[in-house]
């Protein structure tokens, strides 16, 4: 049903000045022959300003991310991969004729320039939405001014059960797996794969850490668990912690941690001879970054090692499309890199970026063609496809999580090997993990999503 | 000299209070926003530059007596749902406690050894919340809701009612606060720093001194730490960094230690410059990892230019200027922190 209006689609990218024209066509579905009575369901209605951040030509969105600081390595380049994406969807035909204009700015991951920055966004600048704001702590002090400006706070970069709260935060949808999900599929892998080994938890002292162990402890037997060590992400001194998971002779360490922590956890492991099998979550397991972080860590203690020799064998998991060239996204995500962002690396990052900028230009195509800012909410409300995304989106009225699922993964020289299917499950403690059964979705030709 | 010093603050007062009230009407809500930052940030300040560049006692750990302030607001308004002012009262009350239990630790330190306490007081107490998440919410912090009074209207903007209340409350700050400098005890915390030894001598308890300054410095904290929960409406141990602790210091140090003006230039200084150097960096299209590490270097820079030019802050710099041109009203002007001034004083 969605591959003759993808045809529709890339016709109206070869006639640029009908660009607008056709895209309208192609929204409205068919059964939507009666669509003449709403602004938004009109197939020939012209392009008004239709919300706060919209005009006839544009929509203007915001963000908050780290560009500098402690969390910049690494996440710096989301944004910059979102504008990419935004950038090739406005050279064909934007969103209905409109172009996306992305004004993203640094907070430092500090929660009072957060605060202040999103004032900016909305109060002066106006934006439609903010879009993919990023961290926990950060954008928890945005959360409720957003919310009572009405103000969508669509796909925060973060995975805190915290933004599935729809009656009290109607506004704020996550997108990424949370960390909750991602606990209970890594903690099944680990009871199933080290049964009656010493399990030890390595993780930041805040609700990240804190959610992902809720997940683990569904599915770990209590009896296994012989150490929780918890880090602050101002201390860069693991030792204490290190040597508590080896005192307690801990044979698997399952680290919810950042990029730089898991470095930390991995090289001081390595200065005192303590050598378990490593399980991180997706958000610190990157392998071009880890590696990268390894080496210039070692490097700056006066050390060398080799990056990719370091992560090799840990275990993960990701709800991402592989960085594997066999992959439809993948050839869309590399094409669209090499044309607008050559310079970053095609890394995890990169492609987080892309993925969250498709489903954003998903939810504006279903918004419509004159969308309010309650269209766009409601849109999500409504579900998304999920794109290229492994698993499917649990969006609806009552669930304002993002993604479902994920698939375990081993870093072998430098790149995650998928392990198994894909698993999907709920965040509460009893709910069932199960092998998806669905397909994943092919990236549309057009690179563009068809509404 | 007392009696023309208390109308001539009381007329400054007016004359900011009415610019305030003439630009938060004339710009737009985001400029609002940053006038109500800016409120909370002088009264930190002003608490900082007085303990500092009055008592001579150093503190890396005012953001501990923010975050005591903004959660003990943050606590009254939504368990006992009592006005702001009274909230305020009590978080000021509260933090004035916690400033002397501190106080009486840090009159026995000096130099170094009071820095690394305070320090540890900075770092360590926003982990509080983290221990207690029922009752402070842990990282996620607790929501403070603050909305306009219904007799101004439903559509009169929340940001400048919110830097209308944080420029009235400063104000009020400030000129309690030049009030106490010009005192007595103001005075015996100059004699205390300048010469310890020399002012036990006088007569002067240089402890119970000390110990007020640490006293009067938090309070103003906690008074800008509750401005800070109803204005970003929300607390969480996020907002009450080191980072913020050390923005303070440098504020008082920029503007210059010891002066109340000099808080409000250093205040200006570290809220506008990274966002106006932002907005520079953006529209002149520079790519984001150039573009993004501009403010930092802009506002480094300023910090060296202004350090190198005025050793003495802004508020010295502005100090020489008017003795430079002035001449004969330089020394109607108030300033609080030079110790010739005091002279002048007595013997005027």
């Amino acid at each position: 049903m969605s591959r003759p209006h993808r045809f529709r689609l890339t016709a109206a990218v070869a006639v640029a000045t009908a660009a607008a024209f056709t895209l309208a066509a192609c929204s409205s579905s068919p059964g939507s022959s009666s669509a003449s009575g709403t602004s938004t369901g009109s197939s020939t209605a012209p392009l008004t300003a239709s919300a706060p951040g919209i005009t006839a030509s544009t929509i203007l969105i915001g963000s908050h991310q780290p560009l500098t600081g402690p969390a910049a390595p690494g996440y710096d380049e989301i944004a910059p991969a979102s504008t990419a994406y935004f950038d090739w969807v406005n050279a064909h035909g934007g969103v209905y004729g409109r172009k996306i204009i992305y004004k993203y700015l640094n907070d430092a991951y500090d929660p009072t320039t957060t605060a202040s920055v999103v004032r900016q966004l909305v109060l002066q600048d106006n934006v439609y939405a903010i879009f993919n704001g990023l961290g926990t702590p950060t954008h928890l002090a945005v959360v409720s001014f957003l919310n009572s400006e009405k103000v969508p706070d669509v796909f925060v970069a973060s995975g805190c059960d915290c933004w599935d709260n729809p009656t009290q935060d109607p506004e704020t949808f996550g997108w990424q797996l949370d960390y909750i999900r991602e606990g209970k599929i890594l903690g099944q892998y680990v009871a199933e794969h080290f049964k009656g080994k010493k399990i030890g938890f390595f993780y930041q002292d805040d609700e990240f850490g804190m959610d992902g162990v809720k997940g683990l402890e569904d599915e770990i037997p209590a009896s296994q668990v012989v150490a929780k060590e918890s880090y602050v992400d101002t201390n860069v001194n693991v030792a204490p912690q290190v040597a508590k998971l080896r005192a307690a002779g801990a044979q698997v360490v399952v680290s919810f941690s950042i990029p730089a922590f898991t470095a930390l956890l991995k090289l001081t492991s390595l200065k005192l001879g303590f050598n378990p099998q490593l399980v991180v979550s997706d958000v610190g397991s990157d392998p071009i970054t880890l590696s990268g972080l390894l080496e210039s860590f070692a490097k700056s203690a006066g050390a060398t090692v080799n990056g990719n020799q370091l992560t090799q064998g840990i275990i993960t998991d990701g709800y991402l499309p592989s960085l594997s060239a066999s992959d439809s996204w993948y050839v869309l995500f590399k094409k669209i890199h090499d044309l607008y962002d050559a310079k970053e690396p095609l890394d995890g990052n990169f492609f987080y970026g892309m993925a969250v900028a498709y489903t954003f230009v998903q939810a504006m195509l279903k918004a419509g063609r004159n969308p309010t800012r309650a269209d766009l909410v409601n849109a999500i409300n409504g579900g998304l496809p999920q794109g290229p995304m492994l698993a499917p989106f649990a969006y609806s009225a009552s669930d304002h999580d993002g993604v479902t699922g994920a698939r375990i993964g081993v870093i072998q020289n430098g790149v995650i090997v998928e392990q198994g299917p894909v698993l999907v499950t709920d965040a509460t403690a009893t709910g069932a993990i199960t092998d998806y059964t669905g397909t994943e979705q092919q990236a549309p030709a057009s690179g563009v999503p068809s509404p | 000299m007392t009696v023309s010093t208390l109308p001539r603050r009381l007329a400054v007062v007016v004359v900011v209070a009415v610019i305030v009230a003439f630009l938060s009407i004339k710009l737009g809500a985001f400029r609002d926003y940053q006038i109500a930052e800016i409120a909370y940030e002088v009264t930190a300040v002003a608490g900082l530059t007085v303990l500092t560049g009055l008592s001579g006692q150093i503190s890396l750990g005012h953001g501990a007596f923010m975050a005591i302030g903004g959660y003990a607001t943050a606590l009254v308004l939504m368990h006992l749902n009592w006005p702001f002012i009274v909230a305020l009262v009590i978080a000021a009350a509260v933090t004035a406690v916690a400033g002397g239990v501190v106080g009486v630790a840090a009159a026995r330190l000096r130099g170094p050894y009071l820095a690394g306490a305070t320090l540890m007081l900075g770092v360590a107490l926003p982990a509080v919340a983290y221990a207690f998440p029922a009752t402070f919410g842990g990282d996620q912090g607790l929501d403070v809701v603050f909305t306009v009074p219904s007799f101004l209207g439903v559509n009169f903007p929340l940001t400048r009612w919110q830097a209308w209340v944080g420029t009235a409350v400063t104000l009020v700050t400030l000129l309690l606060l030049a009030n106490l400098c010009y005192s007595r005890i103001g005075r015996n915390w100059r004699a205390v720093r300048d010469d310890d030894v020399a002012a036990a001598l006088d007569g002067i308890n240089v402890a119970v001194a000390r110990i007020r300054a640490f006293v009067v410095s938090a309070t103003c904290a906690g008074i800008a730490g509750s401005l800070l929960a109803v204005i970003t409406a929300l607390v969480a141990p996020g907002a009450f960094t080191l980072t913020l602790s050390i923005a303070l210091l440098t504020a008082a140090v920029i503007g210059g230690l010891g002066s109340l003006p000099g808080a409000l230039w250093g205040s200006l200084l570290i809220i506008l410059v990274p966002t106006y150097a932002t907005d520079v960096a953006s529209s002149h299209g520079l790519s984001s990892s150039v573009g993004s590490n501009i403010p930092i270097a802009a506002y480094g820079v300023v910090l060296i230019l202004v350090m190198l030019a005025f050793p003495q802050g802004i508020q010295g710099g502005v100090r020489r200027l008017i003795a430079l041109f002035g001449g004969p009203l330089a020394r109607e002007r108030e300033h609080i922190a030079t110790p010739e001034h005091s002279e002048k004083e007595g013997s005027s």
